[in-house]
């Protein structure tokens, strides 16, 4: 095999980098070859993240060295590692929202010209991306982009600086399985071709078997294992991820519950997002005691929107919502009187103060029923054993209930919302995104829980972008594509394909929700 | 009905310029500031006090357009002030702004004590209606000289944004702070610099008020002109070429009492006095809802967020 021309060796011997007393990074030493592509796996808190910010420059290793092509390089900035032909496309999205895609290509570049003389660099731009797998309207706006054209356009900025290694952390989270096949595959024949090495940051199996040519394994910190995927299997990769044998299995027993009627009714639904364009297109869905609806889609097609206008955070342009038959408005008292209780995405954010304490975060919905409070005055000492008993049965790790509910970790304050929202009578649970950027047994957990939930008859409504969660929980599964449900599924047997395919391409005209039996799913 | 209405019209229109004109290089200069991702409402102090500077910078050398440097230069200084002091962690841009607008106002009225008697050569108008007969016609005619520059400035603001690199770094700073430093460019200097050029803008607004129209120095002059134009730049959208047509509209708005008073109107001389107060009110509640953000707002500011 000939030396490809353009793409870059990188070796790493014993890299190392601490934080504090942390050693997030320890003696790592992985070697990528020119034109391939090389997968990194690991959980959350890996390293896998902070590796890829020593190979760009934005953390100086503390011990190791880095040999790209054969010569040892240090990278003192960014700037140093995109000199070397080094490009990253990170996981959150550095487009500028408001500047159009021609713009911000242009941007990328980091060598504007004093002038712009816009209808040459127009036809330099159209000529580029015809080179390249991904088409995109150079007039638009990323604020009117879909995640996944967002990605292409990160992507396409990295491709413009033709960088001979391109390191992408997690590209794929925000796409349709159709949409990560294609850009994972275009990227690959990139590779193949020789115009540039990839290293891929992800956590999906699927893709590292599919897409990669040699996988590296990070479990806290250390190298765990490289291998060609020819070599590997799903399971060899999740044992080594996690350190033990695990598969996708439930935390506990999904009981059988009697068929029940609908505790939430949302009917036809309509809502505006931020800026005012349709976010809830005529979204309907039932929810009956004792089990779980999953929400399945690709992250900006309404689930934020429904949850705003499930918990009375969002006006409601037309539809209803009814819960128990009675028509709901996510007020305080109606709240209280039907037992609804929720786990909002971003929970520090819509579901606690941060500068209060955890134990008064965990009083909101409470604090003053008679219980906590007499004539007006509250009872601290009620409220302190309240949070004493929550934070023992939720396993919450804090230095006590005083503490400022925004020191927690993320684990811990979804523990919180969660001890907070179960504690009591609990009818209908609205769940949005609840193990986003979790651990493996902070995720674990808050499953149990939401299935102890369900078995206890409580009617579990939960969004989420992750679809695997969602087979692992739900009984049932409705789609969301452009705010209304374009097929709704038994769990149980749900095939991905038809669901990848219902969360992405459906046309203008929708046809009604497809209502699959469970036959037609075994066939 | 041709003996009022014309006349009225013609008023409208000379007023529409001559009000106008102050609004239009205070909203001008707030449209570059928060381009960039901040809010200068001290851009009201930037207003009394560059009217302060003009003239006494006028009054003292004895050349108008000296004042007018002065003006700008003592703009951009107190723009500055806002701009190094945003900077800094934990600011908050309208709590600073406010500040600044106070500091501003007070400088003025402690610097500008011995200006209020004296007369101060004034910017000689630019006489388009001279050819004309009528007298309401070249009154209505006679042009702030300045205000040519403003139209000349929007259109440069307006090409500058769109096709240099000066101005899609501006942009780029006001839409997305993590892009822009991820390109290596000084977040705070570039602010910083935008909020002070926007200050030197705003101080010829000042400069118009007091050497061209009324064309004295007190310590009412400005009135929360500056206050209405920053109200302007969200009617604008953000758009240079939009502050030119919303300052005449406001400056044709507030000319109408007076207008209307030359024809004998008077009956409810201080009602039309307060429209353009009542248009800006108007025109925040119909341009801003809970329920959306705003099109065209730059992504960084902190209203926004």
């Amino acid at each position: 095999m000939s030396l490809p021309a353009n793409a870059m060796r990188l070796e790493t011997i014993g890299l190392t980098k601490r934080f504090g007393d942390f050693v997030a990074l320890d003696g790592v030493s992985i070697k990528v070859q020119p034109g391939t592509v090389h997968a990194l796996l690991g959980e959350n808190g890996a390293g896998k993240s902070t590796l890829v910010k020593c190979l760009s420059g934005y953390h100086a290793a503390d011990a190791g060295a880095l040999i790209l092509d054969q010569r040892e390089q240090t990278l003192a900035s960014p700037t140093d590692a995109r000199r070397l032909g080094i490009g990253m496309v990170y996981q959150h999205f550095t487009v500028v929202p408001g500047m159009t895609v021609a713009e911000n290509l242009l941007l990328a570049t980091g060598e504007l010209p004093g002038i712009v003389r816009w209808p040459r660099v127009r036809a330099e731009l159209a000529a580029f991306m015809q080179s390249t797998p991904f088409q995109l309207d150079l007039d638009a706006r990323p604020v009117d982009l879909s995640a996944g054209q967002k990605q292409k356009l990160e992507i396409l900025k990295q491709m413009r600086l033709r960088p001979r290694l391109l390191i992408l952390d997690e590209p794929t989270s925000v796409l349709t399985p159709q949409e990560a096949d294609e850009v994972l595959g275009a990227l690959r024949s990139r590779a193949h071709a020789g115009e540039c090495s990839i290293i891929l940051i992800t956590h999906k199996f699927r893709e590292v078997l599919a897409y990669a040519d040699e996988v590296s394994v990070l479990r806290r910190g250390l190298h765990v294992a490289s291998a060609p995927v020819s070599t590997v299997t799903q399971a060899s990769l999740a044992q080594q991820m996690v350190g033990e044998a695990v598969s996708a299995t439930l935390p506990i027993e999904r009981q059988a519950t009697p068929a029940a009627p609908a505790r939430l009714v949302i009917h036809d639904l309509h809502a505006h997002g931020d800026r005012g364009t349709p976010a809830l297109q005529g979204f309907s869905l039932d929810v009956a005691a004792g089990e779980i609806v999953g929400v399945a889609g690709v992250s900006g097609n309404g689930q934020r929107e429904l949850m705003q206008a499930l918990t009375g955070q969002r006006r409601i342009l037309e539809g209803s919502i009814h819960v128990a038959g009675t028509p709901f408005r996510g007020t305080r008292t109606q709240n209280r009187e039907l037992a609804v209780r929720s786990l909002p995405e971003e929970p520090l954010l819509n579901a606690c103060v941060p500068e209060m304490s955890l134990a008064d975060n965990l009083s909101l919905r409470t604090f003053d029923e008679p219980a906590f409070a007499h004539l007006g005055w509250r009872k601290p000492g009620a409220l302190r054993s309240l949070a004493a008993t929550a934070i023992a049965a939720f396993g919450v790790r804090t230095r006590g209930p005083d503490e400022a509910i925004r020191q927690l970790s993320g684990g811990n304050i979804q523990r919180v919302v969660l001890a907070r929202e179960l504690s009591g009578r609990a009818d209908l649970l609205l769940v949005s995104n609840p193990t986003f950027g979790l651990d493996f047994a902070a995720t674990r957990d808050i499953h149990r829980r939401l299935l102890e939930a369900r078995n206890a008859g409580c009617a579990v409504l939960l969004i989420s972008e992750d679809l695997d969660e969602l087979m692992l929980l739900a009984d049932r599964i409705a789609v969301i594509s452009a705010g209304r449900v374009v097929l709704t599924c038994p769990a149980a047997g749900a095939d991905r394909q038809a669901l990848g395919a219902a969360m992405g391409g459906i046309p203008h005209d929708y046809p009604p929700p497809v209502q699959l039996s469970e036959t037609e799913i075994a066939a | 009905m041709n003996d009022i209405v014309l006349p009225v019209l013609w008023a409208v229109l000379g007023g529409a310029i001559r009000v106008g004109t102050p609004f239009l290089f205070v909203s001008l200069g707030e449209c570059l500031t928060e381009q960039s991702g901040r809010i200068n409402l001290g851009l009201e102090g930037v207003l009394v006090l560059s009217s302060m500077a003009a003239f006494g910078g006028a009054y003292l050398s004895g050349s108008p357009w000296i004042g007018v440097m002065a003006a700008m230069l003592a703009g951009a200084l107190l723009a500055g002030v806002h701009g190094v002091l945003c900077g800094l962690r934990r600011v908050n841009d309208i709590a600073m702004g406010i500040a600044v607008m106070m500091l501003g106002t007070g400088l003025a009225f402690y610097l500008g004590k011995p200006l209020i008697q004296p007369q101060a050569p004034t910017l000689a108008p630019i006489m388009l209606g001279s050819t004309s007969s009528s007298a309401q016609l070249q009154a209505a005619l006679s042009i702030n000289p300045l205000f040519p520059l403003g139209v000349l400035i929007a259109l440069a603001l307006a090409w500058l944004l769109a096709n240099t690199r000066w101005g899609l770094i501006v942009r780029m700073v006001g839409d997305s702070a993590d892009a822009a430093r991820a390109q290596g460019l000084s977040v705070n200097r570039v602010r910083t610099l935008a909020t002070m050029a926007g200050g030197a803008i705003a101080g010829l607004g000042g400069a118009s008020l007091s050497l061209f129209y009324p064309g004295s120095w007190n310590e009412l002059l400005s009135s929360g002109q500056g206050l209405i134009a920053i109200a302007l730049v969200i009617f604008a959208r953000w758009r240079p070429l939009a502050c030119l047509w919303a300052s005449l509209l406001f400056g044709g708005a507030g000319a109408l009492g007076p207008a209307l008073q030359s024809v004998g109107i008077n009956g409810a001389y201080y009602l039309f006095n307060a429209v353009p107060y009542a248009l800006t009110l108007l025109i925040l509640v119909l341009a801003c809802t809970p329920y959306r953000r705003l099109q065209g707002a730059p992504s960084e500011l902190s209203v926004q967020r």
